[in-house]
């Protein structure tokens, strides 16, 4: 039994790289702590598994009732009851802990982090960048720098998935939802989308593109990458990652609304002066009939029923929406609702204009 | 016995429930709990049948990738299907009214559920509602998947008003069997039948009647809101309207986590039924295992959250329902432990019905152990919405709940027919069953951690050996299915005479003839001792207490 024991053992590190083949490159250093918990997980359950049926085996061979005729008139034993109920709790616990500890990075990015917004529609990903440029299908990120999506929906719920990453979040209408993660290895990563949104859910792919420092300057610039040059998914040796469309039905009808060559904090600016906003808010912290939009992203204010709320995306998202939810202590809850007047993609550039005004 | 059921009347309609009267207006009026279980037992059967039609089809479709036999759309409404009518028109009715309408009055010793008028509403009231849920087969269909997640289900223009309406009915159904066994199990035990006395099968039944009558009214609010928001523009769960779509997922898991359980503890008490049978020994840990079940039903109400992971709830959310998921293990790992303790040093005998027991516990182990996996937060964010989770839900409600109704009907059909099936086909079918089932959904595990999302009509090439095997696993567990369901049916005529107690159950069930009489009992049955009490003479099969 104890060679076995140690035959195993031994063997475990060619069992875990036979097996390793079964989850995909793990090209974040989050994805890397994920994969040391699963295989802690796969080797926990992989023994309790083995012993279960080792037992039944044992008995199977042991207790048939051609060779013990007669079976022993047991009820139960508490000290073995009390055990397998004791060991079991104390590995879950574990799981749990570590389970949670790798949670928290995996959501919580860093404050650097370069931010671009993610839109959901029916059947595309839009990916909108700082400085106004948009791409449908492809995301393109820096090597070995911390990223940021801001993601909402255009319609009903999508769900933003990258393997290579082990990053997953759902996509939601009316609401804005976060993902980061900050990739090690250049070249092509898988996205799917994992929330099931009508007919061509399972077209609705995209392609992270993850450029060294040169060709992210160059791609900056507005300079074209050849995409087909990059070093293919590696989760797939010999399968090129999938975009938006590729083998599938497109029934994609939105045209493409690429910013052209204006910021998002510029579009949202002209936004704010066509929609009427600026008769009521200022940019220069003057205040007129509303609050200002100077300086007020990312601080806590007091609100007229007494309670505080930190201004964020979805704040800003809910007072454009629907202005008298939560009124800033001071002034008149006399602002209309603008929902159905703006949409998705304007919400998100008025957002960053404000974010802008520091 | 009664007054009103003389020994004449018995002697003048026929000596068993079966031949008790003729004619299909008898059983479609029967108020007796045996026929109205196998009229559940049948029309389930119909409905598993047309769940496994879909099955297949989705199977085909995802041979190859790219579309080869039907559209995109087409295959949403398969999956759709599939989903909708296995969950609430087969799993959730199989054990509880279909094996439990018929066994648990017996069980008790009483003549049948405390009210047997109600029991075949509620049967009418299920009909009713999976008619009107199949109907729209024929009308534009449905696309939603079988959790209708909004804004999806209010923007999708196909029936979907129809199935919430279906799924609301059988609702009641539900609610109305739990209410009636909760009764039964209080008010109608025979003398000497104390709560310590219950057969485990009892105490899984007790527990998921409570499930179905506090849970089922949230489902049936959530569907009814959802109608309304279909049809008269209300803004709950839209946001376009002002509502939360993520709501609706809050309330659809807060009854259909607990559904879950509707689904597997029934299984579990049919387990807790055969091994100390077939091993001919008492169970191990009988108030473990009863504790244990009541643990799990409890826990089921509290986890809701573990659907919504990545949902966009709260970091706070997810840490308490993370923790709170882990708690499910262990009742659950107690109950498996304790099975095996039973067999050990038992004398094990290896019927059909226990080939059953030995296949749920392969697989509903492995079930239960990826279900940890999925429990662990950061664990859970890359395989949730994957094929692991779908590969994970098979392994316990077809590995668990299928496995286990198939060793109980194995179990019990000498009971229901006075017949015996045929064994070596019936164990052939069996090991059929396990390898299809294995074959089909183990390859799933590996694909979903690759990265392949569910409900995908279309896969990249690179999943495509993983999904060719199984779809010929899908093939084999047809097989091993069609093979048993000829098998039963073939027996019903021409099965050999079981005998009223082939097994040698100490259980109420087997202390009366087979098919067992109209009011169930020639005499009154007074209970001495507890369900599992072999010793002695009793350990041979075939002697009854």
């Amino acid at each position: 039994m104890t060679k076995l024991m140690l035959a195993l053992l031994l063997s475990s590190t060619s069992i875990t790289s036979a097996f390793a083949a079964t989850l995909p490159v793990a090209a974040t250093d989050v994805s890397q702590s994920w994969d040391t918990l699963y295989w802690f997980l796969i080797w926990v359950s992989g023994i309790f598994f083995v012993g279960i049926v080792l037992a039944m085996i044992i008995f199977v061979v042991k207790y048939r009732k051609e060779v013990h005729k007669k079976s022993k008139y047991i009820h139960g034993h508490t000290g073995l009851e009390i055990v397998w109920t004791v060991i079991p709790s104390i590995l879950l616990f574990v799981m749990f802990g570590w389970g949670w500890a790798v949670y928290k990075d995996m959501i919580h990015a860093p404050s650097d982090a370069m931010e671009i917004h993610v839109i959901g529609k029916q059947w595309m990903w839009q990916f909108v960048y700082k400085n106004g440029t948009s791409s449908i299908g492809d995301l393109y990120v820096p090597l070995n720098k911390p990223v940021k999506m801001v993601m909402s929906s255009e319609d009903v719920i999508h769900s933003f998935f990258i393997p290579n990453f082990r990053v997953k979040q759902d996509v939601v209408p009316g609401m804005y939802t976060y993902v980061w993660f900050e990739a090690k290895v250049p070249g092509i990563h898988q996205i799917f989308c994992t929330e099931y949104c009508g007919t061509s859910h399972s077209g609705m792919l995209g392609r992270v593109i993850v450029l060294k420092d040169d060709q992210w300057k160059d791609w900056q610039q507005g300079k074209k990458i050849d995409v087909d040059s990059l070093p293919a998914d590696p989760s797939f040796p010999g399968f090129r990652a999938n975009r938006l469309g590729e083998g599938m039905p497109s029934t994609a009808g939105t045209s493409s609304t690429s910013g052209g060559q204006i910021s998002l904090a510029e579009k949202g600016k002209a936004l704010t002066t066509a929609k009427g906003c600026v008769a009521c808010h200022s940019s220069d912290g003057t205040k007129i009939v509303g609050p200002s939009y100077k300086g007020i992203y990312g601080t806590d204010v007091k609100l007229a029923d007494g309670s505080t709320v930190k201004i964020d995306e979805n704040y800003i998202r809910e007072s454009i929406e629907n202005p008298t939810a939560k009124v800033v202590e001071g002034f008149p809850p006399s602002m209309p609702p603008y929902k159905g007047l703006v949409n998705e993609e304007e919400i998100m550039a008025i957002t960053e204009y404000i974010k802008s005004l520091k | 016995m009664s007054s009103h059921s003389s020994e004449g009347d018995l002697v003048k309609h026929g000596d068993n429930y079966i031949n008790h009267s003729a004619g299909i207006k008898s059983w479609l009026n029967t108020l007796d709990h045996k026929r109205i279980g196998m009229m559940y037992l049948f029309t389930v059967m119909i409905f598993f049948l047309i769940g496994g039609f879909f099955a297949l089809g989705i199977r085909l479709e995802l041979f190859s990738p790219g579309m080869q036999f039907m559209t995109p759309d087409t295959y949403n409404r398969f999956f759709t299907y599939h989903g909708a009518i296995m969950v609430f028109m087969v799993i959730i009715p199989l054990i509880p009214a279909a094996m439990g309408n018929f066994i648990l009055p017996m069980q008790l010793g009483a003549k049948d559920v405390a009210f047997p008028r109600w029991n075949l509403v509620s049967y009418y009231i299920y009909v009713t509602g999976a008619l009107i849920a199949a109907s729209t087969l024929f009308l534009k269909g449905v696309d939603t998947g079988w959790t209708f997640y909004t804004p999806y289900s209010i923007r999708s223009n196909s029936s979907a008003t129809f199935v919430l309406l279906g799924a609301f009915i059988m609702g009641f159904s539900s609610i109305l069997t739990g209410l009636n066994f909760i009764v039964t199990i209080h008010k109608l035990r025979a003398p000497g039948l104390t709560w310590g006395r219950l057969p485990l099968f009892v105490w899984a039944l007790y527990a998921t009647s409570i499930i179905q009558v506090l849970a089922t009214p949230v489902l049936a609010i959530t569907l009814l809101l959802l109608i309304l928001e279909r049809t008269l523009g209300i803004g709950v769960f839209d946001p376009k309207l002002g509502g939360d779509p993520v709501l609706f997922q809050h309330f659809f898991w807060f009854y259909s986590h607990p559904a879950v359980y509707i689904m597997i503890l029934p299984a579990m008490g049919v387990i807790s039924e055969l091994v100390p049978v077939f091993s001919r020994k008492p169970i191990f840990g009988y108030k473990a295992i009863a504790g244990a079940t009541f643990g799990i039903a409890l826990v089921s109400f509290i986890v809701w959250g573990h659907h919504l992971f990545v949902s966009g709830q709260s970091e706070f959310a997810n840490f308490v329902f993370s923790l709170i998921t882990m708690f499910v293990a262990i009742p659950t790992g107690v109950k498996v432990f304790s099975w095996l303790g039973t067999m050990y040093k038992g004398s094990l005998r290896f019927d059909t019905p226990m080939l059953y027991v030995f296949g749920f516990l392969f697989v509903f182990t492995i079930g239960g152990l990826t279900g940890v996996f999925l429990a662990v937060v950061s664990i859970d964010v890359h395989l949730t919405d994957t094929y692991f989770v779908i590969a994970h839900f098979h392994y316990v409600m077809v590995g668990g709940t299928i496995m286990a109704f198939l060793g109980g009907i194995h179990y019990w059909f000498p009971k229901f027919s006075g017949k015996m099936y045929h064994e070596s086909l019936a164990k052939f079918a069996c090991w059929l069953v396990m390898i299809g089932f294995n074959v089909t959904f183990f390859p799933q595990f590996i694909v979903g951690t690759l990265g392949m999302p569910r409900r995908y009509a279309d896969y990249l090439p690179q999943f495509t050996n993983y999904n060719r095997a199984s779809t010929v696993g899908s093939w084999i567990l047809a097989l091993g299915l069609f093979i048993t369901a000829y098998n039963l049916f073939r027996s019903m005529k021409t099965g050999k005479a079981a005998g009223d107690n082939p097994w040698g159950g100490l259980t109420l069930e087997w202390q009366t003839t087979s098919p067992p009489p109209f009011e169930n009992f020639k005499y009154d049955p007074v209970v001495t001792e507890g369900p599992y009490e072999y010793k002695g003479d009793r350990i041979g099969m075939g002697i009854n207490a």
